[in-house]
C-alpha cells in the first residue's frame, strides 16, 4: 500500500461546512466526544431532519466511532462533532464514552487489549 | 479525500459492522514521517479496510507554514488514515496514523487526548524526521515505543545504536518490524501494550 502525502492541499469549501453546522464551530457545553466515542442511533431518521443528521442516524444502526462517522460522511471531524452534539441533545443517538482519561490506562484494560491482539 | 459531493452517504458494509454490544473504544496513534509506512501498518492490522478522516487546519496552523497557495484559503484539511481491531465483543481498538511534521501538530490535540499511547514509526534511512516527534511526545507525556520499519535498502542498526542516534531513554522499547505483515505490525502494538502495562505497575510520581 502506498502512502501519499496527505499534506494540506485540499480544495476546501468552508462556506458549505459553515452552512451544515449553521455557523457553529464546536460543540457547546459538556458534550465530550472523542474520535473513538462510539455512536449508536436511538431512532430512525425522519424527513424533518437535516440530511446530514439523517445520514448519521442511518449509518449508526450498529456502533460506529466518531472517526468512522466522519469518514463515511466525508466531513471533517470538527463538523461531525457539531452534528453529533445536536443529535445527542435531541436524544436521537447514544454516545458510548471512551475510557476516561487517566494518567495511565487501567491494567485490566491493557490485559484485555494484549489478550485480544494475541488472537489476531 | 474528495470533498463531500451530493452522492448518498454509504455506511459500513455488513462485514464491517461492530456488534451491538461494543461499549468502549480505545485508540493508539502511529506517528512518523511521510512514506515511513504508517498507512501500511494500519492496513496490516486493521480488520476493516482502512478509512480516512480529515480535520480542518485552523487559521493559526495555516500561518506557520510557507506552502504556496495556503495563504489564500481560510481553512485547509489534512487526512488521517485509521483502522480498527475488535478486541472483544465489548472493546474496540482504533489505530490512527498521523504525519509527524510540525505543521500537522494541530491534529494532535484530539488525537492524543485519551490515547493509550503511541508508536513512533521510523525509517532508519531518514531518522531526522523522528527527532521532533519524539521530543513532542515527551513534552506531552505520551508513552511511546519506537518501531523501525525495515525497508529492503534500510541499513540495519543494532537497537542500542538506534537508541543513541534518537537519544532515547533506556526504558523506551525499540522494535524492528515489517509493516507489510500483520504479525509484525501486531507485535509492534503488543510491544506498546506491554510497555504501558509495565508503566502502570510503577507508582505514579
Amino acid at each position: 500500500m502506498s502512502e501519499a502525502d496527505p499534506g494540506p492541499s485540499e480544495e476546501d469549501d468552508p462556506e458549505r461546512l459553515y452552512v451544515i453546522t449553521r455557523g457553529r464551530s464546536g460543540p457547546n457545553g459538556e458534550t465530550m466526544l472523542d474520535l473513538v466515542t462510539l455512536i449508536v442511533s436511538r431512532s430512525d431518521p425522519t424527513p424533518a431532519l437535516q440530511p446530514e443528521h439523517a445520514d448519521i442516524l442511518r449509518i449508526c444502526g450498529s456502533p460506529l466511532s466518531v472517526a468512522e462517522v466522519s469518514a463515511y460522511l466525508r466531513l471533517p471531524v470538527s463538523v461531525v462533532t457539531v452534528l453529533l452534539a445536536d443529535l445527542l441533545t435531541q436524544e436521537l443517538i447514544e454516545a458510548r464514552a471512551c475510557v476516561p482519561q487517566a494518567i495511565l490506562p487501567d491494567r485490566a484494560l491493557l490485559e484485555a487489549v494484549i489478550h485480544g491482539l494475541q488472537k489476531l | 479525500m474528495d470533498f463531500r459531493s451530493s452522492e448518498p452517504v454509504v455506511g459500513p458494509s455488513s462485514a464491517d459492522l461492530l456488534p451491538a454490544s461494543a461499549a468502549m473504544a480505545v485508540k493508539v496513534v502511529i506517528v512518523g514521517g511521510f512514506g515511513v509506512g504508517k498507512t501500511t501498518l494500519v492496513g496490516s492490522v486493521s480488520e476493516i479496510r482502512p478509512l480516512t478522516t480529515e480535520e480542518t487546519m485552523t487559521q493559526a496552523g495555516a500561518g506557520v507554514d510557507d506552502l504556496a497557495g495556503v495563504e489564500r484559503k481560510t481553512s485547509t484539511t489534512v487526512a488521517m488514515d485509521f483502522g480498527r481491531i475488535s478486541i472483544s465483543d465489548e472493546l474496540v481498538l482504533y489505530v490512527f496514523g498521523t504525519p509527524g511534521q510540525e505543521r500537522f501538530w494541530f491534529l494532535w490535540n484530539g488525537l492524543f487526548e485519551g490515547a493509550l499511547g503511541a508508536v513512533v514509526l521510523v525509517d532508519t534511512r531518514r531518522l531526522e524526521v523522528s527527532f521532533e516527534v519524539i521530543g513532542r511526545l515527551e513534552d506531552r507525556g505520551v508513552p511511546f515505543v519506537v518501531a523501525a520499519n525495515t525497508f529492503p535498502q534500510s541499513p540495519s542498526y543494532p537497537t542500542e545504536e538506534l537508541r543513541a542516534a534518537l537519544d532515547l531513554p533506556p526504558e523506551v522499547p525499540i522494535v524492528t518490524c515489517d509493516a507489510r505483515t500483520r504479525e509484525s505490525s501486531r507485535d509492534v502494538l503488543m510491544a506498546l501494550m506491554r510497555y504501558l502495562y509495565d508503566l502502570s505497575a510503577q507508582p505514579v510520581p
